[in-house]
């Protein structure tokens, strides 16, 4: 009963929140909906008991990438009431797709088979039961550092390239700008810059 | 109804999928909402996994739900990227306008 309340209101959040992010006038509401639509995944993530994944998903995803997305919306200079024109001629075509897909999902999970005969699903790494010691969290770490370390480093590698390539694409030197340039003053020598003379009394500098 | 089951939580995760596709096409000119809508596809996909992951009692499921997290995160740091530098060029992010390669 509990867990039926929870469910529907993280689920009804969910898609609401969902709802308001494609179609809200302010694309800063659109992120900021963005953000409870991925509180509300983490909590249904912990009612399923993947305890880990939740709270990466709020670090990661509330911490990092949305707050990117406010970012850029917020640096851009857009009309953004421009952008909006021509939404109500995609709408009917987004509808029919969308109907098209969700249909075509529902019926297929209505049609989902609780027990299939003669075929044993085989499991490669049992969750813990709730009750033992292992949490969650360590489960996920026995595995994540053998048997898919390789997999581990390639996703360490993914985001290196994709933190390169960010800096690449939006560094850029401007021209005509005057910059401190530390090594240059730490370096300056007063022999190199400044000259005393001797002025003898009745001559002029020379 | 009051029997949460994996249908619910699959039914739920396709409605989000469908919805992030709604998105795309609703916000054809917005390219920052359409990175949102991608962002919500992927949630999906991972809510799809863990659910699974909880179904069959099995964790690996949950490990490709974090490598899909990881995907997500380098996918919408270019994507912002490219964004901003496009910005820088043509003043404009619509989607008409990045027409460059057409020829």
């Amino acid at each position: 009963m509990i867990e039926a309340i929870f469910f529907y209101a993280f689920a009804a959040v969910l898609l609401l929140s969902a709802a308001m992010v494609i179609s809200a006038r302010n694309p800063i509401h659109s992120v900021l909906f963005l953000i409870l639509a991925f509180f509300n995944a983490a909590g249904l993530f912990v009612m399923l008991g993947a305890e880990f994944i939740a709270m990466i998903l709020v670090i990661v995803y509330v911490g990092a990438v949305a707050v990117l997305f406010l970012f850029v919306v917020m640096m851009l200079d857009i009309d953004f009431k421009e952008m909006r024109r021509g939404m109500k001629q995609h709408a009917p075509v987004g509808a029919l797709v969308g109907g098209v897909l969700l249909g075509e999902f529902i019926w297929m999970y209505l049609q989902w088979p609780e027990k299939r005969e003669g075929m044993e699903l085989a499991v490669a790494h049992t969750m813990p039961h709730p009750m033992s010691d292992i949490t969650n969290t360590h489960a996920l770490g026995r595995i994540l550092y053998t048997e898919y370390v390789y997999l581990f480093q390639l996703a360490g590698l993914i985001l290196l390239v994709a933190m390169i390539g960010a800096i690449v694409l939006t560094l850029r030197k401007r021209p005509g700008v005057r910059r401190q340039d530390v090594s240059a003053q730490v370096n300056r020598k007063a022999s190199d810059v400044l000259k005393i003379e001797k002025i003898t009394t009745g001559t002029g500098v020379s | 109804m009051l029997d949460i089951g994996i249908t619910h939580f699959l039914v739920l995760s396709a409605m989000l999928f469908t919805l992030g596709v709604f998105g795309i096409f609703l916000n054809r000119r917005n390219v920052i909402v359409i990175l949102m809508s991608i962002e919500l596809i992927l949630l999906s996909v991972t809510i799809n996994l863990v659910t699974f992951s909880a179904h069959l009692q099995d964790l690996t499921g949950q490990v490709f739900s974090m490598f899909i997290l990881t995907v997500a995160a380098a996918e919408a740091a270019i994507g912002l990227a490219i964004l901003v530098a496009f910005f820088r060029n043509k003043s404009s992010i619509a989607v008409e306008d990045i027409s460059a390669l057409k020829g």
